[in-house]
């Protein structure tokens, strides 16, 4: 880190505390939504290209082919005062688009994983990711009209989640349920530290 | 493989993005965060060797820094094209580039006792 502080010395700013957020899951779990309902700034969309390398499989002529895809990646900011600021990044939830998240998921302070209890499934792939590399994260169950209300121990049990991985359940269009879920996984982040120096110290 | 087929039928935008890197897809130098912030150090007006897209860039970021994911959306370039330019910039002096205090695995509690103050008052 020193080289970071020596920059950010030269810069002025060694005390601008940058955090990111992910914001995951499935195919409209309301990622966007969430993202829009705490950003200080209308949310920003930007695109990544990526290029692929085809499977090969299902060409005809056998030759490996690339192609390329636009993976859209959602932005929003909270700004807390001129020291630190929180970014918020939505992300897609295939898992063929790990690579590229790694990218952005470096550094981060933790994530939300947004299920959808219609198709609960679409956000193994992103509490797989998670829970593979260690990152604290919680699990927010996205409540749409007219959807199959589960317990959240059920959703526990559906997703194999680890005992201390919260599950709380969520309107991401509403500001304050969406402050409330970022909320819990900072928590969590806390929770997680404490444990963490605990054993050290045993 | 053919650069016809990489591209496929609306290839218009993206032989445009990759002529503007010179076919570079990573950048040179550091690892940029989309967090980093950037500030301009220099006046597009001043250098008129400057593509538009990074005549854009220095615009946006001559009075206010704004972190890569924001300019990458404000002027419209995707994340990894935008990651080459500001590369170039930065190795010729046209920019700042503050990297982000990122939190490391066990971030330290009073920054987040601050961000829980923080998002208790929204
Ligand atoms: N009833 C209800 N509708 C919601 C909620 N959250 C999102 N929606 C709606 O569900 C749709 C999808 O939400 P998005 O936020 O676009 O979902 P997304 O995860 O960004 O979707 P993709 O980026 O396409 O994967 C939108 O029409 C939202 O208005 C919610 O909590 N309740
Ligand atoms: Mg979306």
């Amino acid at each position: 880190m020193d080289s970071v502080r020596s920059d950010l010395r030269q810069a002025g700013m060694q005390s601008f505390v940058a955090l990111k957020i992910l914001i995951a899951g499935g195919f409209g779990a309301g990622k966007t939504t969430m993202v829009g309902a705490v950003s200080e700034i209308q949310p920003l969309r930007t695109e990544e290209y990526l290029t692929e390398a085809g499977r090969g499989v299902d060409n005809p002529d056998g030759v490996e082919r690339k192609t390329t895809t636009t993976v859209a990646i959602d932005f929003g900011r909270i700004t807390f005062d001129d020291r630190m600021a929180l970014y918020l990044f939505g992300t897609p939830g295939q898992d063929r688009f790990w690579f590229f998240w790694d990218d952005i998921a470096q550094g981060a302070l933790g994530a939300v994983v947004i299920a959808d209890t219609r198709r609960l499934e679409d956000c193994f792939p992103a509490v797989d990711y998670f829970e593979r590399r260690e990152m604290p994260f919680v699990v927010a169950v996205n409540c749409f009209d007219g959807s199959r209300r589960y317990r959240i121990d059920q959703v526990s049990a559906a997703l194999d989640l680890d005992p201390g991985t919260p599950v709380v359940l969520c309107d991401a269009r509403d500001r304050t349920s969406a402050k409330q879920v970022l909320i819990t996984l900072v928590e969590r982040v806390r929770q997680e530290k404490r444990q963490a120096s605990a054993a050290v110290s045993r | 493989m053919s650069s016809e087929r990489w591209f496929g039928d609306d290839s218009g935008p993206m032989v445009r993005l990759y002529a503007l890197t010179r076919g570079r897809a990573r950048p040179n130098g550091e690892f940029l965060d989309v967090i980093a912030l950037i500030g301009a150090s220099t006046l597009p007006e001043h250098d008129l060797t400057l593509s538009p897209e990074q005549a854009a860039i220095l615009d946006l970021c001559r009075t206010t820094v704004f972190s890569v994911a924001e300019i990458a959306s404000r002027v419209n370039l995707p994340l990894n094209v935008l990651r080459v330019l500001l590369a170039d910039l930065a190795e010729d002096g046209h920019i700042r580039v503050t990297h982000p205090t990122l939190p490391g695995r066990l971030p330290d509690d009073q920054i987040l006792r601050e961000v829980l103050d923080g998002l208790r008052a929204l």
